[in-house]
């Protein structure tokens, strides 16, 4: 008997099989290959906190020398309490190494309100600090996650050890507009940023200003062109450092 | 005796090295080829030609797909429904270009990260659908597998001149995947420190990749005049 292969049976046959097959397929390459494209992504973070406090690092000399300035990992809670500690070795299968908590995740399903500052809806989230240690000064790399114009923008910045003056900053996101908004992750951008102090009351506690405005300690001129992703950059500084005041302003009460 | 059974079996299943067969290869790098004659899959060769690593790269993942792409399809075209040909095409395309995409955030996630959605408009790349409807659904895996290397080598020669041109003049060096960048040009003598040079950042921008392009096209058209068209 032979088979129409243009009857309706044999064409949704056909798809049938192939959706299955080329499911499969690619199934199984995505499962072989998820260990080694996160050891690269783990690479990759701990480039960009050895960065943030202006220590230059290839892939393959990041994990000698995140372990070299990165004293011990920290993980507290939306009030600013510590939740946990962790130091020696990163392992990357553990779900409670504070290395480990994935903020892009935790800000795609927690969402703020347009606006919120305040970050309402974070109570059950958890957020990582580094404290490293670099030529004997203690310095504490914040990473931070929010949207700019087209997706997700992202940035490590690094506080000093009185915890109010920025170190150091990087920047980097998804999609932003080439030569506008992408610039974010430029040196120029960011070096603007070191030295700058944090406001003591919020919610604005830093200020991405637009259009050749006047800076002061608290804020730096935003990139021409790249307004809303200047703006986001303001935003996300403001809202995860709200946070991570707290904690601050807990751990020096401590010292005190 | 040897010689004589290998030409019977010649005659009989056509040499992988006949005539028709090394036109296959030989057209679209140059009578055909993919960018500078047919201008497909101009979008890349405009993007990703900043660097030659990137451009090495570029072309392997799209040699990958197009071989890949071309034998699957032959393989199948006396199966697949006509109906839902350019369905079944793209999804050939589509899956080759995820393993590609995976593979390289596994094994070069630098580049992989400058290539950034590039790779995964290699399933757009026009050059290969059209290969897979022109080509592949009517012929043999291996005249299909020839005419996927001859059209991804048409489209590599064009990506790696265009990118070895904007390097050397844009940053002054050139790069190859795994040995990084190297520079050639004595740092003394840039204007910065007290040279007389200075690198050409126009090179860099996607516009100069379009005027290196229709230099190309330029040559080549000047020594093969019968690819000027008649208005």
């Amino acid at each position: 008997m032979a088979i129409n292969k243009n009857g309706t049976g044999y064409t949704f046959g056909f798809a049938i099989v192939m959706v299955v097959v080329v499911g499969a397929a690619l199934a199984v390459t995505a499962m072989s290959l998820k260990p080694l494209q996160q050891a690269n992504a783990a690479d990759k973070k701990m480039m960009d906190i050895l960065g943030a406090i202006k220590v230059d690092s290839q892939r393959d000399n990041a994990k000698a020398l995140f372990a070299e300035y990165v004293t011990s990992r920290v993980a507290i809670n939306a009030s600013g309490t510590q939740v946990s500690v962790k130091q020696g070795d990163v392992n990357a299968t553990d779900a409670t190494d504070p290395f480990n908590i994935d903020i892009k995740k935790d800000y795609r399903s927690h969402k703020p309100a347009k606006g919120d500052l305040a970050w309402g809806n974070a109570d059950d989230l958890n957020f990582p600090v580094f404290e490293c240690q670099k030529e004997g000064e203690t310095y504490y790399v914040v990473p931070m996650v929010g949207s700019g114009l087209w997706g997700p923008i992202w940035g490590y910045v690094a506080m000093e050890g009185d915890m109010q003056t920025i170190y150091g900053a990087k920047f980097d996101h998804k999609t932003e507009t080439p030569g506008l908004g992408a610039e974010i992750k430029e040196d120029f951008f960011t070096v603007k940023f070191e030295g700058k102090t944090l406001e003591e009351v919020g919610p604005t506690y830093f200020s991405v200003l637009k259009g050749g405005a006047v800076t002061n300690e608290h804020s730096v001129d935003g990139i021409t062109g790249g307004t809303i992703t200047s703006k986001g950059v303001d935003e996300m500084l403001n809202r995860t450092m709200g946070i991570y005041l707290k904690y601050f302003n807990n751990e020096q009460r401590a010292q005190r | 005796m040897s010689t004589d059974t290998n030409t019977a079996v010649e005659t009989k299943r056509e040499s992988l090295f006949s005539k028709k067969n090394r036109k296959l290869l030989k057209d679209p790098l140059d009578d055909s080829n993919p960018i500078t004659v047919q201008v497909l899959g101009i979008c890349s060769a405009l993007a990703i030609t900043v660097q030659l690593q990137q451009a090495v790269i570029m072309s392997l993942s799209v040699l990958f797909v197009m071989i890949g792409g071309n034998v699957i399809i032959s393989l199948l075209r006396n199966l697949v429904p006509d109906r839902i040909r350019i369905i079944v095409q793209l999804v050939v395309v589509a899956s080759l270009v995820i393993i590609v995409d995976q593979v390289l955030k596994a094994f070069q996630p630098d580049i992989s990260e400058k290539l950034s959605v590039f790779v995964g408009l290699i399933i757009t790349n026009c050059i290969i659908m059209g290969r897979l409807e022109a080509f592949a659904l009517g012929n043999k895996p291996g005249p299909s597998l020839l005419d996927a290397i001859g059209n991804a080598m048409g489209y590599a020669w064009i990506l790696l001149v265009v990118s070895i041109v904007r390097e050397i003049f844009g940053s002054g060096a050139i790069s190859l995947p795994g040995m990084g960048q190297v520079k050639f040009l004595p740092s003394s003598w840039f204007i910065s420190e007290g040279g007389f040079y200075e690198n050409n950042n126009l090179m860099i921008l996607p516009p100069m990749a379009l005027i290196t392009v229709g230099l190309i096209i330029w040559i080549q058209r000047s020594r093969n005049q019968a690819l000027i068209e008649e208005n």
